[in-house]
């Protein structure tokens, strides 16, 4: 309950003033103690003896407490930026989409790519936790929440290109079935309208899955708040307003949850169904994202291949903006260490070099298919659009995807690399950029030379293009840094619930009926954890 | 009475709360006794114990679910699945009914020479307000059969019970319980290895 800083904790326990430190030193060959590899004994999926009373402190703490000094600026630059996206929409709604750099030829270009790569990096995010969830991987809570959020505040900047790119955006509620004067409907054969209705169904439901793991930690929230204005209500002293505020607002939100076994039977139950049915969204969401392009007739679009290919490449990119976005938080919260460990850091990277194949293997397809399905067409869009430097003009973009998602995470085959955060987070780096050229090659070198020569036009972004996606970027760090300050960021009921503390069969020879039958497994994987450190 | 008195916890407008079964010395009503544990196992043989006793209004607030507790404590599994699974065929069934009628009975348009009401461009939107309403009725299905929201609770004016959300195991044995005992209730707790056991009184 006290509020002392977590980091000044972590200090103090190192400096063996507080209980629980833990010799980070001893295992130097295993990085920070995880990088277990003898198969009978399972990594740590906490360091340093974390208690529950410390996972409290330690997540809590940082929400609760006056943010380190990056925080501010941070957040003016970014918040500055997504003044760009303000000024940049403005001027388009009321001049019109000539404003960017579309032509007669080329009328999908940067918001559509923005689109697909917004929505792509927010795929990864529910996919992660969902995914992850059923198949039982324990490791899920260390990136679970933030991965969540990112969904959350990537489908907001995905969701504004499709509403501005239709032009009169007072007419955009066309796109939903609204009864109407003017006696018209939506069609419901069109890719499009399918990408409405997917795209807004994810949002939705990404945000019930974010909100409903965050239910008990609003809970330890409000709780904590209660009790620092009861203890200053007892000593004399005036209460806090932020903590009058945190008791008001987390009690809303918490819904009166009250950690009872008999509603975390339930809880678990919903949760499971939720990432259940958040998995086949996420796959159908990006196969229709891909439809879009996939159902038309322009060649370099009309592939069979695009649904997989399509959620492959979310799930690479999201992956690759989770490690962008959480390597630098934890170097910047130490204790966030604890959580997010070198072998989760490994895990991922070794999920980025997968999926990077797939895509890799993916982008060979399209191009075997383009020659082996004898379509000149679809031929002539791979070489004299896309490959062929001395063809295409757009050859660099082509390149630059290749070279981003199918060479870089190469890296990773070795060991030394995919545990290094420094590196991880460059090949991160490299690999947001590299999707991000992947949909601009596929949505505007597919369309620039389509049809007859005589329409052919090159596309070049003008400043209210890149003032719109850099403020969409500025957006979603406003954002991302919101919920850093004010969130918890680790998902702290189930964080403590991976705790070697938390089985109850621990230590004890006698096992009770069904339960233990079931359970009795998880003896020796978590008391495994304890003797790692 | 424990029905009346569930309606009374949300709708104290609509029907008074019973007279309370107990009431402290002060004259204050008794919600029931409170047992602190140390740790997940003691809580969960604790639990073992008391659903064996044969209590039936009772519970165990644990800071993140304890794994098994749900057959420590005789909960029977919950019929939730079910309720999503309605949930989530009504929206499919919906979705069909809405874009039948939409474009093959209200607005036929012309495209491509397409059947008017074909069922296969339906299939997406389908899928999409299926999966949509079943999460709906998986969180607010959760939500409503735990009778939440509930913005307050005797137990949340206790201040040691606030402590269950940070790393406290609590049994609560609620006086409404036929087989409450101000007696043999406390004992029940403190032999299965209560560490501190309180009254918890209601208001």
């Amino acid at each position: 309950m006290s509020a002392i800083n977590p980091d000044e904790q972590t200090a103090q326990q190192l400096a063996g003033l507080r209980p629980g430190a833990a010799d980070r030193s001893k295992h130097a060959d295993l990085g920070d103690g995880t990088l277990v590899e003898a198969p009978g004994e399972r990594a740590p999926l906490v360091l340093n003896d974390r208690s529950a009373h410390d996972v409290t402190e330690i997540v809590c703490g940082y929400a609760e407490n006056t943010p380190p000094k990056w925080w501010l600026p941070a957040f003016l630059i970014a918040a500055s930026s997504t003044g760009l996206l303000g000024v940049g929409v403005l001027y388009l709604i009321i001049t019109g989409v000539g404003v960017w750099g579309l032509n007669n030829q080329v009328n999908w270009a940067w918001d559509i790519t923005n689109f697909v790569f917004w929505i792509g990096i927010g795929h990864a995010g529910t996919l992660i936790s969902a995914i992850l969830c059923l198949l039982k991987q324990k490791w899920r809570t260390a990136v679970n929440r933030s991965a969540e959020a990112m969904t959350i505040f990537a489908v907001t900047c995905a969701g504004i290109f499709p509403a501005i790119h239709v032009g009169r955006i007072w007419f955009i509620w066309f796109v939903f079935p609204i009864p109407n004067y003017n006696y018209i409907w939506p069609n419901f054969q069109s890719p499009l309208l399918w990408d409405v209705f997917a795209v807004s169904t994810y949002a939705t439901v990404s945000g019930l899955f974010w909100y409903m793991g965050m239910i008990p930690d609003f809970a330890t929230m409000r709780d904590r708040a209660i009790l620092r204005l009861n203890a200053s209500a007892s000593a004399g002293e005036k209460k806090k307003l932020p903590d009058i505020l945190r008791a008001y607002i987390f009690t809303l939100l918490a819904q009166g949850w009250r950690m009872s076994s008999r509603h975390w039977h339930r809880y678990e139950m919903a949760y499971l169904l939720l990432a259940g049915l958040a998995t086949p969204l996420v796959l159908s969401v990006h196969s229709i994202v891909s439809f879009d392009f996939a159902t038309s007739v322009v060649p370099g679009w009309h592939t069979t291949i695009f649904p997989p290919y399509f959620v492959a490449g979310a799930i690479f990119g999201g992956f690759a903006m989770v490690l962008l976005l959480l390597i630098p938080i934890r170097e910047l919260y130490a204790n966030f260490k604890d959580f997010l460990t070198l072998r989760h850091l490994e895990n991922m990277s070794k999920i980025l070099l997968a999926t990077g194949m797939m895509v890799g293997f993916a982008y060979a397809m399209e191009f075997f298919i383009a020659w082996y399905g004898g379509n000149e067409y679809e031929w002539y869009v791979f070489i004299n659009n896309r490959a062929n430097p001395a063809m295409a003009p757009y050859w660099w973009a082509y390149w630059a995807m290749i070279t981003c998602n199918v060479l870089s995470p190469q890296v990773f085959w070795f060991k030394k690399m995919r545990t290094n955060p420094l590196v991880i987070w460059l090949v991160a780096l490299f690999v947001t950029i590299g999707m991000w050229f992947e949909r601009f090659v596929i949505i505007v070198t597919s369309l620039h030379r389509a049809w007859l020569p005589a329409t052919w036009h090159m596309f070049w972004p003008t400043w209210v293009d890149i003032g719109i996606f850099v403020g969409s970027i500025g957006l979603f760090l406003t954002l991302f840094l919101l919920f850093l300050r004010f969130v918890p960021v680790f998902p702290i009921a189930e964080l403590k619930a991976v705790l070697p503390e938390a089985d109850p069969h621990r230590g004890h020879g006698d096992h009770d009926e069904p339960g233990a039958d079931v359970h009795g497994g998880g003896h020796g994987e978590l008391s495994a954890p304890k003797g790692a450190h | 009475m424990s029905i009346v008195s569930g309606i009374a916890d949300y709708f104290p407008f609509v029907v008074r709360k019973p007279p309370a079964r107990f009431r402290t010395e002060d004259d204050r009503p008794v919600h029931g006794i409170m047992a602190e544990y140390d740790s997940a196992a003691d809580v969960y043989h604790a639990a073992e114990q008391v659903r064996d006793a044969g209590y039936t209004k009772w519970d165990v607030y644990t800071p993140y679910p304890i794994h098994g507790m749900e057959h420590a404590m005789g909960v029977k599994r919950t019929f939730l699945p079910l309720v999503v699974a309605g949930g989530g065929f009504t929206g499919v069934g919906l979705g069909f009914l809405m874009q039948w009628w939409i474009s093959g009975v209200d607005y036929p348009l012309m495209k491509q020479g397409k059947p008017y009401a074909a069922w296969e461009p339906f299939v997406m939107v389908s899928f999409e307000l299926g999966i949509l309403f079943a999460a709906f009725t998986a969180l607010f299905g959760m939500l409503a059969l735990n009778g939440l929201p509930r913005w307050h609770h005797p137990l949340m004016l206790k201040e040691r019970f606030l402590r269950a959300s940070d790393d406290r195991f609590i049994i609560v044995i609620e006086a409404e319980d036929k087989k409450f005992d101000p007696d043999a209730t406390v004992k029940l707790l403190e032999d299965a290895g209560s560490s501190r056991v309180d009254l918890v009184e209601d208001e």
